[in-house]
């Protein structure tokens, strides 16, 4: 009878642990895609001045995702983002736009090493069943840190993805490949590089007045980093060099178009 | 000790990107003076590898199907063999996947999208591109290993008149829970990625029924078709071929913009191409500023025109 009891007991965890899927999105805090990029202090730091930040948006598409997730299959969202408190208006916007809890953690990174290391070690503690990053930030492109964190993890990971389902702990991925794509069959838990595709433009939610008031209420935490090293530093930037003026073509005189681009760009 | 470089193939033939990083690495190689290794799978014909400065070819035929965990486990295990400092990977879709388990297990600094041959070798620092080409950022990687990602169609071709000495490689690799249920591939057309032109596409085309023109153009040029971001959303064309900041970045040869006027992004994703010719009605478009050489006109005269000339050309010049 004990037995048989604790069998139903064990049972039915499986069954919830299954059905409240955890999820962790990662938010990246990145300039506006609008943004024109300058630097200062003799070309060794990113000029912020003046720039507006958004959710990165190959993490916006992961985190409208994970949404429908929670809408359809139950599933309960943290966000996370490394980064001081600036960032926090980013992850007021994830909370608003659905998601349950917000994590900062409150460091200063020099590159995707570090940020991996940072997750991770959130997201060991939280035993998430998946989470979702974006395929790259659309500042340094680095395209890192979700395989750095799925390799420290010791989790399945798919990256470019642009269709994920789940059911139970399998998962069904697509990702982009070069020229085409690729359909994955793995297994929970699972880190996923996200991008467009996943989500369409169209499905982006914008946050509501309610969602905003909500959002208030959501905890955000934060956390004081665990100490760690990186591996690269970015020493310093540039610009790429201006070009010269466009020369123009008479739309009436193609043959000096193809002149031009067989004989002084040689690329035909 | 030598320099190692991934060389990826496709169905057994080896690819561009593959010989890039091939000459890439050989400009390490020498500037270290130490010899380049190449990893591949199931490459059927290795040598040409010997043409860009491979001295050695670790070929693993154990390997069914690509999986970005066993390639790395792969990989990690030639570093060691070959007691490899720095590893050198193409900017695939692959490689890009590949990259960061790598790093993790080899506790390798890792950096993507590089442009020339290091600045510096002690401290090691290497010119990358960042905020989608708006900028360079010279990185300098401390660990004792390092990896590099070079940028398609950054560093080029460079050939050479080694050649390269084969072995079978067969490492015992982990088991992984990933496996491919399908590809979807089209098999006669170029890629973006392997593109030496690009032919785009946006607004100013008015419906995805006018895009015929488009893949005529793209075929008389042996381009790859790639889009805008508006006219990916409308879902005239695949997100796959939408380039720009969201998108894919283009770094070819030519790039043509047909209708396309320009948004700060679709630069951005784009300006890592050598020429850039704007074909516009728009005489303001900020394509023009942004362009070697443009035509202010109507794609639907200019396009069939240039259509026409350029199959002439290629006749002539075949």
């Amino acid at each position: 009878m004990c037995d048989v009891f604790y069998l139903l007991l064990v049972s039915s965890f499986i069954r919830i642990k299954i059905l409240n899927m955890k999820i962790l999105v990662c938010i990246s805090h990145v300039p506006d895609t609008t943004s024109k990029i300058n630097f200062s202090e003799g070309d060794t730091k990113f000029d912020s001045n003046g720039v507006q930040y958004v959710i990165n948006p190959n993490d916006e598409f992961g985190l409208t995702r994970a949404m429908w997730f929670k809408e359809k299959q139950n599933a309960s969202i943290d966000v996370i983002s490394v980064g001081g408190s600036e960032t926090e208006t980013t992850l007021r916007k994830a909370l608003a736009i659905g998601a349950d809890a917000a994590i900062r953690v409150n460091a200063s990174t020099p590159d995707g090493l570090s940020v991996a290391k940072h997750l991770a070690d959130v997201a060991k503690k939280g035993s998430y069943d998946l989470v979702i990053a974006g395929r790259e930030s659309i500042d340094y492109n680095g395209g890192m840190v979700p395989g750095m964190l799925a390799a420290m993890l010791n989790a399945n990971f798919v990256t470019n993805c642009i269709s994920l389902e789940i059911e139970g702990t399998n998962a069904t991925a697509t990702r982009e490949i070069d020229g085409g794509k690729e359909t994955l069959s793995t297994l929970l838990p699972l880190v996923i590089g996200g991008q467009k595709g996943l989500v369409e433009e169209s499905d982006l939610r914008i946050p509501n007045m309610r969602g905003i008031m909500m959002a208030r209420k959501k905890p955000l935490t934060v956390i004081d980093p665990e100490p760690n090293s990186s591996a690269t530093k970015s020493v310093s930037f540039e610009k790429p060099a201006s070009r010269g003026d466009v020369k123009l073509v008479e739309a009436d005189n193609i043959d000096e178009l193809i002149n031009l681009l067989h004989n002084e760009a040689k690329v035909i | 000790m030598s320099v190692l470089v991934y060389t990826e193939s496709d169905k057994g033939i080896l690819k561009k990107a593959a010989f890039e990083a091939a000459s890439y690495g050989k400009a390490i190689a020498d500037s270290t003076g130490t010899s380049l290794t190449a990893i591949t799978f199931n490459v059927s014909d290795t040598s040409k590898l010997g043409h860009y400065g491979v001295d050695k070819v670790l070929n693993i035929e154990s390997v069914d199907e690509f999986n970005a965990f066993v390639y790395a486990d792969a990989i990690k295990q030639a570093a060691e063999k070959e007691n490899t400092a720095i590893i050198v990977l193409s900017s695939s879709a692959d490689s890009k996947y590949i990259a960061p388990i790598l790093a993790i297990g080899l506790n390798a600094g890792y950096v993507p999208n590089v442009v020339e041959t290091p600045k510096n070798l002690s401290p090691f620092t290497v010119k990358r591109t960042a905020f989608t080409n708006k900028a360079f950022c010279y990185t300098e990687i401390s660990t004792p290993v390092k990896i590099v990602g070079v940028s398609n169609n950054s560093y080029g071709l460079v050939e050479n008149t080694g050649a390269a000495q084969t072995e079978n490689f067969s490492p015992i690799l982990a088991e992984s829970s990933t496996s491919v249920v399908s590809v979807d591939k089209a098999n006669d057309k170029v890629t973006i990625a392997d593109a030496e032109v690009v032919v785009s596409a946006g607004r100013g085309l008015k419906g995805p029924e006018n895009w015929e023109m488009i893949e005529e153009l793209a075929d008389v040029l042996g381009a790859a078709t790639a889009c805008s971001k508006p006219v990916s959303d409308l879902g005239w064309r695949p997100h796959s071929e939408h380039v720009g900041q969201t998108g894919k970045p283009v770094a070819t040869n030519l790039y043509i913009a047909i209708g396309i006027s320009g948004a700060i992004q679709h630069l951005a994703g784009v300006s890592a191409s050598k020429v850039k010719v704007v074909i516009n009605t728009d005489a303001e478009a900020p394509f023009f500023k942004a362009a070697d050489y443009g035509v202010v006109g109507d794609a639907f005269e200019v396009v069939p025109k240039l259509i026409e000339k350029l199959k002439v050309f290629k006749a002539e010049n075949a």
